[in-house]
């Protein structure tokens, strides 16, 4: 039953990447990546991992996809934007080496995982969330603090962007 | 065993059915009631034409909906303009799955005995579709995906009325969720968990609504500002931007996206009445109660806060944008993040110190409203400085 | 666990990450671009969750929250880049961002 499920999201997320990387009208590729990461999401449920699960669909779906949308919006590009893209060598070339890590990486994945490596310890369900933020608030407390740095930099750099630089040229 | 394994998927079956039935039934009645309650407010008669006090209106609107051609139009992104409506609606019947209707059907009951729930579910079937580890973190996540069917309908439709609705749509929802999310926080820090099952479980003596009416207050404002009711309903305000972004609909397609905006809205109303007003509980009483009575409740609770949504629209006028976006970062934003803080900061204090909880907690709310209070006198008054000078 | 399902999540990881790979090399519409290096941390994500399981330890779950709070910052600034770069420019085709090499 897992195992369906996982393979059914595990589809639906490649055709996601699938639609972002192939489809020319970027409205629909960042659709498109809104299905993968909300496939994506699906899986860390089957994998028993509600928290990050409900954080990405939080963080991802419900904010930066929206941003995307927001400035393809903004912008009108789906008109201009829509017929200069080529297939040239150098797209042959990177969908062949791809090819070539994925099959790598694959196979030495499956070679290297028999059943019975790797701890066969369940993560209890039950006060699982409580878990993760004990966690964060103890071991890892500093990457914590600092992320909000990061996060409060972001934040600043964007208004430092946005706003001296529509003040010397619109005004 | 087979037995017992078809014993819980009907009545995990029962639960999802009982789930749209009651969305269905519903939401015709909110649109009718909509349209009575606005006559009333407005000193006028409303539909009362068609059945008893205009109650099979609605029937009259869905044949008319149904009726009427499906078209779409030149120009626009087809598989997108006939996706919207559909992605409005989905989110708000997934968050319907989280929320507990009643208390656990009990064994005894005639449902329990006929599903022999002494077996399975000794304690009785909760009914509740699932009963998810991080329930209310699931609505905070279904209610961030309700932005997407706004802004593709507005921006599928290829008109620049309803771009324009999506656009301010979209802007709005992506700040009002997070003082939506500061809100929730808040209850999860007063609960102590994300089950909204737990949640309820907390309210047995007295509602959360007394012990936080600040994040009550917050939280009603910004679902208003998510669910694009009227003071928040720039997306769509007739008066400037046709009709927003479902102009282009017609036909089935708008009457998916009504029934959409109003499904959106008894979940919504259900959702508050969980949080806040002690789900299907009422101080002890329903330890007395069999489990339709507290169905009922719940349902009469629920009601009730449809009924506020619908108030609350014909009450006060539309913000303008730059006033919406103003409330939700300069006012909601700081107000619900000092209420977060507050809020954390009196749990430490009566943990450590004994002190009963009631008092500390207000008194946290007292100082984030006095803050927030002083802080808009003080903007106001440099402002008002500013435009004196120039 | 199972380890075909966490075999199945490291080949789905790896198939992602190169998706999103191919996507930098082959498009060159700016925003199509972020959104494949989304696709790529997503696949790292993965790969996170799917060892957090195998090892039945937490940390990989935490880590994911480290490169999402990352992700945030770098797409706010990054798409304020690219209106930055249109307003100027009237574009957002990356072959055509090329006065620094004229």
């Amino acid at each position: 039953m897992q195992l369906v499920l996982f393979v059914l999201f595990g589809l639906f997320a490649v055709l996601g990447g699938l639609i972002v990387v192939g489809n020319r009208n970027p409205i629909y590729s960042a659709l498109g990546l809104v299905v993968a990461l909300f496939s994506i999401s699906a899986l860390y449920v089957i994998l028993g991992a509600y928290f990050v699960a409900a954080v990405q669909v939080i963080v991802y779906a419900g904010a930066i996809v929206v941003l995307f949308l927001f400035v393809i919006m903004l912008l009108n590009l789906n008109d201009r934007e829509r017929l200069r893209e080529q297939f040239t060598l150098r797209s042959v070339i990177g969908i062949v080496l791809g090819l070539v890590f994925v099959a790598v990486t694959g196979l030495t994945v499956w070679a290297v995982v028999h059943p019975g490596t790797g701890a066969a310890m369940p993560l209890s369900d039950v006060g699982h969330t409580k878990q993760v933020g004990r966690l964060l608030f103890s071991n890892y407390l500093l990457p914590f603090e600092v992320t909000s740095v990061i996060l409060l930099a972001g934040m600043v750099g964007v208004l430092v962007l946005i706003r001296f630089h529509g003040r010397g040229h619109r005004s | 065993m087979l037995f017992l394994l078809i014993a819980q998927l009907v009545a995990t079956l029962g639960k999802i059915v009982f789930l749209f039935a009651f969305v269905l039934t519903v939401v015709p009645l909110l649109v009718w009631a909509e349209r009575r309650i606005s006559a009333w407010i407005q000193d006028r008669k409303g539909p009362n034409r068609v059945g008893p006090a205009g109650l099979l209106q609605p029937l009259a609107d869905l044949i008319k909906f149904l009726s009427k051609e499906s078209f779409v139009p030149e120009r626009a992104e087809r598989f997108l303009y006939n996706l919207a409506p559909l992605l409005m609606l989905v989110p708000a019947l997934m968050v319907g799955a989280v929320i507990p209707w009643s208390k656990p059907i009990p064994p005894d009951s005639w449902i329990g005995y006929w599903l022999s729930a002494v077996d399975w579910a000794p304690e009785g079937i909760p009914f509740q579709v699932i009963d998810v580890d991080i329930g209310i973190l699931y609505f905070y996540a279904l209610a961030s995906l309700g932005v997407y069917g706004v802004i593709l309908a507005g921006w599928a439709a290829n008109n620049k009325y309803t771009l324009l609705g999506g656009l301010r749509a979209s802007a709005s929802m992506v700040s009002y969720e997070l003082s939506l999310g500061l809100s929730v926080v808040v209850v999860l820090l007063m609960t102590g968990t994300l089950r909204i099952n737990g949640i309820v479980d907390w309210q047995q003596g007295a509602w959360l609504v007394f012990y936080q009416p600040l994040a009550c207050l917050t939280f009603m404002v910004t679902v208003f500002a998510e669910n694009n009711r009227l003071p928040f309903d720039l997306a769509e305000s007739e008066q400037e931007l046709v009709g927003g972004y479902h102009t282009e609909y017609g036909g089935i397609k708008f009457a998916l996206s009504m029934l959409a905006e109003y499904a959106h809205m008894a979940i919504n109303s259900a959702l508050i009445a969980s949080l806040f007003f002690g789900g299907w509980r009422w101080f002890g009483l329903e330890d007395r109660l069999p489990w339709w009575a507290t169905l009922l409740l719940f349902i009469g609770k629920a009601l009730f806060f449809m009924f506020f949504f619908i108030w609350v629209r014909w009450t006060f006028p539309r913000f303008r944008f730059d006033q919406v976006i103003h409330l939700g970062w300069k006012v909601l934003l700081p107000m619900t993040l000092g209420n977060a803080i507050a809020t954390a900061v009196a749990l430490v204090l009566v943990e450590r110190s004994g002190w009963p909880l009631w008092p500390v907690v207000m008194a946290g709310q007292v100082v984030v409203v006095a803050g927030a209070i002083l802080g808009s006198t003080i903007q106001t008054r440099r402002l008002q400085a500013r435009a004196a000078a120039s | 666990m199972d380890p075909t399902i966490f075999r199945l999540c490291m080949t789905l990881s790896a198939i992602l990450f190169t998706l999103g790979v191919v996507g930098v090399v082959v498009r060159r519409n700016a925003i199509v671009l972020f959104m494949c290096i989304e696709l790529m941390l997503n696949a790292a994500n993965l790969a996170f969750v799917g060892f957090a399981r195998y090892f039945g330890s937490l940390d990989g779950q935490l880590f994911v929250f480290f490169v999402m709070a990352v992700a945030a910052a770098e797409v706010a600034i990054g798409l304020a880049i690219i209106v930055v770069v249109f307003r100027n420019r009237e574009t957002v085709h990356v072959d055509e961002m090329k006065s620094l090499k004229q």
